[in-house]
């Protein structure tokens, strides 16, 4: 499991923006997760008070908001919701589909005490 | 990605960039965790195609017959192509010595006991690793389902190897790693018989489910079974990759974007 680097790499992109705007803290970190991004959303709040202690961001608040899947098929043109292991289109149940949404790893924003 | 003057707010993901709250000023940043990883893998990737070499992320789970794997297509290609192998068998030297002892160029990365590459650790092996006239670099990737497929190595291709002992449904139960795979290889077929429950077609299908349609091959390194298509499709890859670079361009793995030039110089 790799949420703990994950952390740290968030937690680096995080000081540094911390940094850029001559931050006295962290008071809440948004990320946008997918459920194909390969990470475990309930691991990586685990995670984060670990990763976080000692670092500008301690005690800062991790708000994840979760990425539908969206699938866009490419025979019919479609736009439906999927499921991980079944990324089908919804309305002709072709197998040839684009992801529109669904593996975001995203830093959205922090909020920062200036 | 620009995260300082907003270029990466599109119309699609405006809305969630901005969430202000009393006492706290709220900054965008619309960055991906691994934007760090990626850089390095895109600038590994430059490495490779400045040296003219496909590179190879195989993945799967433990024992699913990566090594072996290796070892019967070094027999049979090393005639007709430098290959050399990066091995990510964190604990031992085990895989890289059996690598060598074909008489091809291996390295291991030894960094403990992490569940995955990273670009990184890929880029410190390169230099241990002359790609100089190299046609393939394969890299065996950590025997791991799950965090390979999050990290880009700087791979033109993801092989996928599912050995036929381990179920057919675990292309479903791994949707992340599979939907990743840019051909996947049904191994140790010579076990079928013995294994009533698996059906190749069956796992083939969850493979479509995912709206994939890479090749899935079955075959088996013990008998030599099926072995064939999967030299042809080294060959007709590493074909296809040469005319790339000839055109200036280069390739990705299939989940993620194609096509990115060649505008990377290696430092
Ligand atoms: N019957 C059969 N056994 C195989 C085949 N390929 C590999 N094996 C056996 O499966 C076991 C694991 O094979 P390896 O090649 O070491 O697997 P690996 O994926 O490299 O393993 P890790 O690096 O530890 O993840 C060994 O005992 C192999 O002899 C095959 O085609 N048929
Ligand atoms: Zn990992
Ligand atoms: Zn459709
Ligand atoms: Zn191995
Ligand atoms: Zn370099």
């Amino acid at each position: 499991m790799h949420e703990l680097s994950v952390c740290q790499a968030l937690l680096a992109q995080v000081a540094a923006v911390a940094r850029a705007h001559d931050a006295q803290g962290v008071r809440a970190v948004r990320l946008r997760v997918g459920p194909l991004s390969g990470v475990e959303v309930s691991l990586l709040k685990q995670a984060y008070p670990v990763a976080s202690a000692g670092t500008l961001a301690e005690s800062s608040e991790l708000l994840i908001e979760l990425a539908p899947i969206r699938v866009k098929c490419e025979t019919c043109g479609a736009e439906s919701e999927a499921q991980p292991n079944r990324l089908l289109c919804a309305r002709c149940g072709d197998d040839h589909t684009r992801l529109m949404s669904g593996d975001e790893l995203m830093l959205m924003s922090v909020e920062l005490v200036i | 990605m620009c995260n300082t003057c907003g270029c990466n707010i599109t119309p699609g993901n405006r809305k969630h960039a901005y969430t202000p709250v009393a006492g706290t000023t709220a900054v965008s940043v619309l960055q991906n965790l691994l934007a760090k990883n990626d850089d390095q893998a895109a600038h590994n990737r430059a490495h490779f195609d400045q040296h003219g070499v496909l590179t190879i992320n195989l993945m799967s789970a433990p024992g699913s017959g990566k090594t072996t794997l290796l070892e019967a297509t070094i027999e049979t290609l090393k005639d007709a192509f430098r290959i050399g192998v990066i091995e990510g068998d964190l604990a031992t030297e085990n895989d890289a010595a059996r690598i060598r002892a074909k008489g091809v160029p291996a390295h291991q990365i030894t960094t403990g006991s992490a569940c995955h590459l990273d670009a990184h650790m890929v880029h410190e092996a390169l230099h241990h690793f002359p790609l100089e006239g190299l046609d393939f670099l394969f890299i065996e990737n950590v025997g791991n389902l799950v965090c390979p497929a999050s990290f880009d190595l700087g791979q033109h291709r993801n092989v996928t190897l599912l050995s036929v002992t381990e179920g057919d449904d675990k292309p479903a139960k791994y949707p992340v790693m599979f939907r990743a795979a840019d051909c996947v290889l049904l191994t140790k077929c010579d076990l079928l018989p013995l294994l009533e429950d698996f059906d190749p077609a069956r796992a083939e299908g969850y493979v479509r489910n995912l709206a994939n349609d890479a090749p899935v091959l079955r075959l088996s390194a013990r008998n030599g079974q099926g072995l064939n298509a999967w030299f042809d499709w080294l060959r007709q890859t590493r074909a296809q990759q040469q005319a790339r670079l000839a055109a200036g361009g280069t390739t990705r793995p299939k989940a993620r974007p194609e096509g990115a030039p060649l505008n990377e110089t290696p430092a």
